[in-house]
């Protein structure tokens, strides 16, 4: 019992991934099924993957708005040079876009000192900008069908995708919690000076997770035109707040400092739970919305409570 | 000057005068200090009394119960024969009393009017803010101090000096019967100190007391009526500005046995560790010239603001020199980040632990081995057992008192805290150390330990550089004090050779 009570603390949003596993599988007869299962993770790898970069990101103190427009850019590069370049040439090309807008994000918030929101925003609007230029309003289709197959194979019965979100979910855990670079992503997000102070280099650091979390959401980006054989340079839209929402659920702090891919990884899996169940019980699309938006308010004033009684030094 | 003195005595003879405000017995405790212990005081109205003392004297903490910031633990506070309790700055402004802070709190971008009037603003229909009004009244205001600039110019456009004369215009507005000014001349030019005290002598003639605390001797004989001592949070006693000198009341002020417990050696001094020649920046300080030896520690005195911790930011690579050179081990050191001044063997213990020192949410552990991660790794992962036997180690050596090294840093006491800040730096195996404020608001025990451990560094033979502002502890660990004096090194004592009245003209631009 204590042990569920310090997990509720320290991982609030698991109990309510619990909470609704039971509450679906009682409710509806669809719910409880290995295919449904398999189709959740499916639908959350795709937030899934932008949010492991984001957890990053946010607990340096950043934040990274420009991910939905990245995801657009990367479907529409790879699926759209496919003609020209072949397909392996294309997803490198749609990687490496990602890549570019995350390190021109970093470079631009170190060398100028611009707040992350201000210039990811810019960037939000810019790429999308360059999104409908180069499609031209117009969604791509893959005519080779190796790339659409590759969208829906399974390995061992499971989804390619979700092998994929699977392996890149252990490993940043393993890089946050147990690397140079991880530990160091807590210390500039808990206190940019003493972390300077401790001969951490804070500029190039911030700039690795840009990258990262660029990069994740330009193959997040493929990885999505894979599952539909196509894009559309609408892909992705409110992908940022979806993101931000969940890792915000999984109790990493806007402010920094604080956070955990185990978390990341209960704040995606709640919101695909719920957008699934939700729908299987035919709730109608905009009341989940409802739903969803009070969810992550609750959650966020569980967090307060809990933590509020920590953190209050006495000053002499 | 004493010309001054005497036309003030003319003017109001004590005895005509009404007490305001007393002080019966204030105690105040904060974990581990009793910071002030049965204090009396006795203001007087229309007089400027000022109030003196060494850091950790009492000094602010004690004004923050006059602005009733902070809540006696014992005795009471009594303004014009009635006892009162001001429970928060809001309640002190009430019954007229009004601090002056040492840190101006204004909003840099309203106008000097919204400033004066913020909170308090002249309305039309309840709702709006009457402007016309609000800049007429802010006017007058400014006009009694004499201030040259308009109510509607925006208060970030001011120099620092005005600014002050904005937030004194604030108090005014609530016709203070106590006004207590902190360190006020911290920030000001010289001229811009003469209109401050221009205003003081005023609002002194309209009947208002002053408390006025400040280090600097000649402000204080300049402005005070009479001057209360407080030492080591007891007072001492009260002089008639008029009837004493600097030599009785620094006494006063001073007046304790060294700390004898360390024993003062001549050190075995090695090569030279550090040098530093004609180092300068343009407005902070300038021509800073020195050296450390291995085997010693040199103490940096002075007062805050005197350029120390600016010295030692820029040796440690946090900024960069207009001039000058800085040469470790013998070597033009190229430090231009604080990586490079790891690398250089050199630490850094800053002057405020948690905004520069700690990582405040991570575990004691983790802040234990920041500074030089890489040592703990393999192919960048990180070794933990190797990190836990790192702190285990410190921990048991520095006495840090805490349950484990998951524990987070914020939960310890200030002393801990300081210790962790050590351990983080002795832990890179420093050749030179330097320790900026290292006993800043700990505890007594943790402090003598601290200062225990820095002579044993130094045997051990590290070079050390100890930055304070409190004489006791620069002439406790020091084999050589460097007195700083607005942004200049006044004078270098050996330690055999120093005073404590030659220390405090040094830091305070006396001769010396």
């Amino acid at each position: 019992m204590n042990r569920i009570v310090a997990i509720a603390k320290k991982q609030p949003i698991w109990i309510f991934v619990v909470v609704c596993l039971v509450f679906f599988s009682l409710s509806s007869p669809y719910f409880f099924d290995i295919n449904n299962f398999s189709n959740i993770l499916l639908q959350a790898s795709t937030i899934g993957l932008i949010a492991l970069g984001m957890t990053f990101v946010m607990i340096n103190g950043n934040i990274d708005l420009s991910v939905g427009a990245t995801v657009a850019l990367a479907a529409s590069l790879a699926v759209g040079l496919q003609p020209v370049l072949g397909i392996p040439g294309a997803v490198c090309v749609g990687l490496l876009s990602g890549i570019l807008v995350g390190a021109l994000n970093g470079i631009i918030a170190w060398k100028t000192g611009v707040d992350a929101f201000i210039v990811t925003l810019g960037a939000m609007i810019g790429v999308r900008g360059i999104v409908f230029i180069y499609t031209e309003e117009q969604s791509f289709y893959a005519f080779d069908f190796a790339y659409s197959d590759f969208g829906s194979s399974t390995l061992f019965s499971i989804p390619v995708l979700v092998l994929i979100f699977g392996l890149l979910t252990i490993t940043a855990h393993l890089i946050l919690k147990y690397s140079i670079h991880g530990r160091n992503v807590f210390a500039v997000g808990g206190n940019r000076v003493a972390a300077k102070e401790a001969g951490i280099r804070v500029g190039p650091h911030m700039l690795v997770n840009f990258i990262l979390v660029g990069f994740l959401a330009a193959l997040s980006g493929v990885l999505l035109s894979t599952q539909m054989g196509a894009s559309t340079p609408n892909l992705g839209r409110n992908y940022e707040l979806w993101t931000i929402t969940a890792v915000v659920l999984g109790g990493t702090r806007l402010t920094g400092g604080f956070g955990s891919i185990i978390g990341t990884l209960g704040g995606v899996l709640a919101i695909a739970i719920l957008r699934n169940g939700m729908n299987l019980l035919q709730v109608p699309s905009f009341y989940v919305l409802i739903i969803l938006g009070s969810i992550l308010i609750i959650v966020l004033v569980i967090d307060k409570r809990f933590s509020s009684h920590q953190g209050q030094g006495v000053g002499a | 000057m004493s010309a001054h003195v005497e036309m003030e005595e003319s003017v109001s003879r004590p005895s005509d005068q009404k007490t305001v405000f007393q002080l019966r017995g204030v105690s105040k405790s904060f974990p581990g200090v009793k910071a002030l212990n049965g204090v009396d005081l006795d203001v007087r109205e229309g007089e400027v009394h000022a109030l003196l003392g060494e850091n950790g004297a009492g000094k602010s903490t004690l004004m923050k119960i006059l602005a009733g910031i902070y809540q006696p633990d014992e005795g009471e506070i009594i303004l014009e024969g009635q006892p009162v309790h001001m429970r928060t700055p809001l309640e002190a402004r009430d019954y007229g009393v009004l601090l002056i802070h040492q840190e101006l709190s204004l909003v840099p971008d309203m106008t000097v009017a919204e400033n004066v009037f913020l909170n308090n603003m002249p309305r039309f229909a309840k709702l709006f803010v009457h402007n016309g009004h609000l800049n007429d009244r802010c006017a007058e205001i400014l006009s009694r101090l004499n201030c040259k600039f308009k109510p509607t110019e925006r208060l970030g456009s001011l120099s620092i000096a005005n600014q002050q004369m904005v937030e004194i215009a604030r108090a005014l507005v609530f016709h203070p019967k106590v006004v207590i000014f902190d360190e006020p001349t911290a920030s000001l030019t010289d001229y811009e100190k003469v209109v401050l005290f221009g205003v003081i002598r005023e609002l002194k003639e309209d009947g208002a007391a002053i408390v006025y605390i400040s280090h600097r001797m000649d402000e204080i004989f300049e402005l005070s009526d009479r001057i209360s001592v407080l030492r080591d949070g007891v007072y001492q006693e009260t002089f008639e500005t008029a009837k004493t000198n600097e030599d009785e009341v620094t006494q006063r002020m001073i007046g304790r046995d060294l700390d004898s417990d360390i024993a003062h050696e001549p050190p075995e001094l090695g090569e030279i560790a550090l040098q530093v020649s004609n180092l300068s920046i343009a407005g902070l300080y300038s021509d800073i010239s020195f050296d450390v030896s291995v085997g010693e520690v040199v103490g940096f005195y002075g007062l805050v603001g005197a350029g120390r911790t600016e010295v030692m930011e820029t040796i440690f690579g946090l900024r960069k020199p207009d001039s000058g050179e800085i040469r470790v081990n013998g070597k033009a050191s190229g430090i231009n980040c604080p990586s490079d001044a790891i690398d250089h063997g050199l630490g850094l213990v800053p002057e405020s632990r948690k905004e520069q020192g700690l990582v405040l949410g991570m575990s004691c552990k983790d802040n234990t081995t920041l500074a030089h991660l890489g040592d703990f790794t393999k192919f960048g992962w990180i070794n933990a057992a190797a990190e836990k036997a790192i702190f285990n180690q410190y921990m048991e050596k520095l006495r840090i008192k805490c349950p484990g090294w998951e524990y987070s840093t914020q939960n310890l006491s200030g002393g801990n805290q300081q210790k962790v800040v050590i351990g983080k730096w002795l832990s890179t195996s420093p050749k030179i150390l330097i320790l900026d404020e290292p006993t800043r608001g700990i505890d007594v025990g943790s402090k003598s330990e601290i200062h225990h451990l820095i002579r044993d560094l130094a045997k051990s033979g590290l070079a050390v550089i100890v930055v304070s502002s409190e004489m006791p502890e620069v002439l406790t660990v020091s084999d050589r004090i460097i007195g700083m004096y607005d942004g200049k090194i006044t004078k270098c004592f050996d330690r055999a050779e120093v005073t404590e009245d030659s220390l405090i003209r040094a830091i305070t631009g006396q001769e010396v």
